[in-house]
């Protein structure tokens, strides 16, 4: 009884403080369960841990505390609605769902709502173009970027011709799978290589069929767009058919430690796109280990910090960061609403001195944000996978990609959308 | 004492075979219609529209489509998912090709579509029934997935395969589309609801759902008598797929807006109505509606209560979510095995007696 009611207080208390105190809240779409629980939870906790790391450290964002709410849903759409229905009325300031498929669904909700969204590396690729997606953000690369990325590192492996080549794009049949399609077949067609398309239904742990495939084609090179337990069965069983490892290359989604770690010395040499650094090598991450790690605050063991998906939450924390403290500047308040963060998102600029004040010098791209172009500079570089120190190493610069290919197809994407949906185009 | 018939005087044959012969029961009925239609649309708001409400009621389509082919007729069905994707891929299309549609037509008409594609996967069901029955409807589940994945001309030739909602309009209201409001899209729903569960009841009181209980309870008896069972089991095939056909049109319009129909309409979509309809109760129209209940609102009220209230970290809360729900079905099975609404009954048999048992 007294248990009770102690609770009943305890509630009522946190009930009557929780609206005097100013907050600036960022909702995590999250998924700790389900066949893409091991991925999400090492993004999920790489936020969480940035936003408390600026709250232990630095008081929050300008002085107000951050707050992360975090609302799980399997990577199902359905409790992705439920989510953000949930988490929005709680002063959200901008979404990251960390889902295609979410992200889909969100574009329209988030601009009817006025609530911003930023998709680092994923979602809709032509929301790069914001005079149509004014509030939907997918700095500082998108999947085109890596497309183009994977086929640049290809021509540069065979002395800038894939004449006569053959390509094998191993998807997730989902939006996220199809995304590069385009612009893969649009860049066969310039460079000559001939693209074999392999759809993988979701969550992917039965591709021997496709593998056979692969086997008997033998092509020269396998991309993979996969994502969780697709991943590991894809390395695993590229493994088993004795596919040369360094001909196989997967975009950021496909190249985590969890991904190559089960199939063990196997997984050697094989290599994945980026668009941020991986490891620890970052005096940030000092700070992180003292301030959240050593004290106990960490959203997961502690364990996964440096690793490759830890690091991409983190970037996403730290990109929505900046833009808060852009928006705070920008309207001299430090509580600042969902609008102003808009604002702060399409002003941001990254420089070397903006990284290396936050202690990540080198860690992502510079960039400059605008109103043409949500989409950043879409810089990407190549990692590859050491099986006997279990390490990641970026094996090329972050280098720019086709523009020239993928801005056309840019546009053509959104004006569709902009026509379906009965959008002016516009920026102001 | 509170609730039998004596002193409820029927003087016409209408008032006679009216669905709910007690007083009792007709007023509850009555003060539900009230509150669903006058009271909730003015207390709603998005959470409790999109999260709870709305796919609540979509939900109770579909396991009133697979309870009527299921537990009425007594086809075991596995392709309810499949069947919903071709509600939703019909109605985008119908949508994106005559856009000055109203989008009541446009989901009756998605029914219509999905009815007789029903029919067509219904055939087997003239030569092979149980287990075999079900392997049949599980084809189509796959191949319709995959059918809506494979030919680019269902979603538009866009680039990702996913489908997106336009706004429609009803009375002046956007009831599809981002800005639509939770009154709007919930009474538009709640609307379809009313008059599908009307008809459900009514088809099974009638002549067709006695020839669909027959055939269900022995078909060799129902054939002697004198019951087609050709069009009494295609009959039941188009219905259920109609009412299923428009749970996926809802499903895709009002409530996601986009999908991609390989998450969407999984084979889970298939067993979870399944599960809705043998946790409710088979055969049974207030059964559709607890099933659906039990699988959508408990989830969400589990997830709360954890969360919300307890405090608990959230992966910790979805893992015991599953385990619960898990439980709880396997005791509601264990205690009551012919669902909820067997429950229902019998309280309703012990409180006619009440309390005067003997």
């Amino acid at each position: 009884m007294k248990l009770k009611k102690l609770a009943a207080y305890a509630v009522a208390a946190t009930m009557a403080a929780s609206p005097v105190l100013a907050q600036l809240v960022f909702p995590s779409l999250s998924y700790r369960t389900g066949p893409f629980g091991a991925n999400g939870a090492e993004v999920a906790d790489g936020f969480a841990d940035y936003m408390t790391l600026l709250n232990e450290r630095d008081g929050g964002i300008g002085g107000v505390l951050t707050n992360v709410i975090e609302c799980e849903t399997g990577y199902s759409t359905e409790k992705g609605v439920e989510c953000y229905e949930a988490t929005k009325g709680e002063g959200a300031l901008i979404y990251q769902p960390l889902s295609t498929g979410m992200t889909y669904q969100l574009i329209p909700k988030t601009a009817a709502d006025g609530i911003p969204m930023l998709t680092t590396g994923y979602g809709r690729t032509s929301v790069a173009n914001g005079a149509v997606f004014p509030w939907v953000f997918n700095f500082p690369a998108n999947y085109w970027n890596g497309a183009s990325a994977a086929v640049n590192y290809m021509l540069a492996e065979n002395d800038g011709s894939l004449e006569g080549k053959t390509v094998a794009l191993l998807y997730h049949n989902s939006a996220y799978g199809k995304e590069p399609i385009p612009t893969l077949e649009a860049l066969a067609e310039m460079y000559g290589f001939d693209l074999t398309l392999l759809p993988i239904d979701s969550p992917g742990q039965e591709q021997k069929s496709q593998w056979l495939q692969i086997r008997r084609e033998s092509p020269d090179y396998a991309l993979l767009w996969g994502w969780g337990v697709m991943n590991q069965v894809a390395i695993q069983e590229a493994s088993n058919i004795r596919f040369p490892m360094e001909n196989f290359i997967g975009v950021w989604w496909s190249g985590s430690e969890n991904d190559v770690i089960p199939a063990g010395m196997a997984a050697d040499g094989y290599k994945a796109l980026t668009f941020h650094a991986v490891g620890t090598d970052f005096p940030m991450f000092d700070d992180m280990q003292k301030y959240v790690v050593d004290a106990g605050l960490a959203a997961g063991s502690g364990e996964n910090v440096g690793t490759v998906l830890y690091n991409r939450g983190m970037y996403g924390a730290m990109l929505a960061a900046e833009a808060a403290k852009v928006a705070q500047e920008m309207n001299g308040v430090a509580q600042i609403d969902a609008a102003m963060m808009r604002d702060g998102l399409e002003n941001l600029v990254v420089t070397d001195e903006t990284m290396a004040a936050i202690g990540l010098q080198g860690f992502g791209p510079n960039f400059e944000v605008s109103c043409e172009n949500h989409g950043g500079p879409g810089l990407v570089a190549v990692q590859q996978w050491n099986a006997a120190d279990q390490k990641w190493t970026i094996i090329t610069d972050f280098e720019p990609t086709d523009m020239e290919v993928i801005q056309p197809l840019i546009d053509a994407d959104s004006a569709a959308y902009a026509a379906e949906n009965g959008i002016e185009p516009g920026c102001n | 004492m509170f609730y039998r018939e004596s002193g409820d005087f029927k003087k016409s044959y209408a008032e006679d075979s009216q669905t709910f012969p007690l007083k009792l029961d007709r007023y509850g009925y009555y003060a539900i219609l009230f509150v669903a239609f006058l009271v909730v649309p003015f207390v709603i708001n998005d959470y409790w529209a999109s999260a709870v409400l709305i796919p609540f009621l979509i939900w109770s389509i579909a396991s009133l489509g697979l309870n009527i082919l299921t537990g009425y007729c007594g086809q075991v069905s596995l392709g309810t998912g499949g069947f919903m994707a071709v509600g939703a891929y019909a109605s985008y299309k119908l949508m994106t090709s005559f856009p000055e549609l109203n989008i009541m037509i446009i989901v009756l008409l998605s029914g219509v579509i999905t009815a007789g594609v029903g029919v067509i996967f219904g055939l087997p069901s003239l030569r092979i029934k149980g287990f075999y029955l079900a392997v049949a409807t599980l084809a189509a589940q796959f191949f319709l997935i995959w059918l809506f994945n494979k030919v680019p001309w269902f979603y538009n030739y866009s680039a990702s395969g996913q489908i997106t909602s336009p706004k429609r309009e009803m009375f002046g209201f956007e009831v599809t589309g981002p800005s639509a409001t939770a009154e709007a899209k919930y009474l538009f729903i709640l609307v379809l609801v009313f008059g599908l569960a009307w008809m459900a009841r009514n088809l099974t009181r009638g002549r067709i759902g006695r020839s669909w209980m027959a055939i269900r309870d022995m078909d060799i008896a129902a054939e002697i008598i004198g019951v087609n069972p050709l069009k009494a089991k295609l009959a039941a095939f188009a219905v259920s797929s109609f009412y299923i056909g428009i749970a996926g049109a809802l499903f895709f319009t009002v409530y996601l807006g986009a999908v991609e129909v390989g998450e969407a309409f999984g084979i889970l979509k298939s067993f979870l109505v399944l599960f809705m309809i043998i946790i409710g109760g088979l055969g049974s129209i207030l059964g559709s509606f607890i099933g659906a209940a039990f699988l959508v609102l408990m989830p969400v009220l589990l997830k709360n209560v954890m969360v919300g209230t307890l405090g608990w970290p959230i992966d910790l809360a979805a893992q015991t979510e599953l385990v619960i729900i898990g439980f709880l079905i396997m005791l509601t099975l264990i205690l009551e095995p012919h669902g909820v609404a067997q429950l229902w009954r019998f309280l309703k048999q012990k409180l006619r007696l009440w309390p005067f048992p003997h």
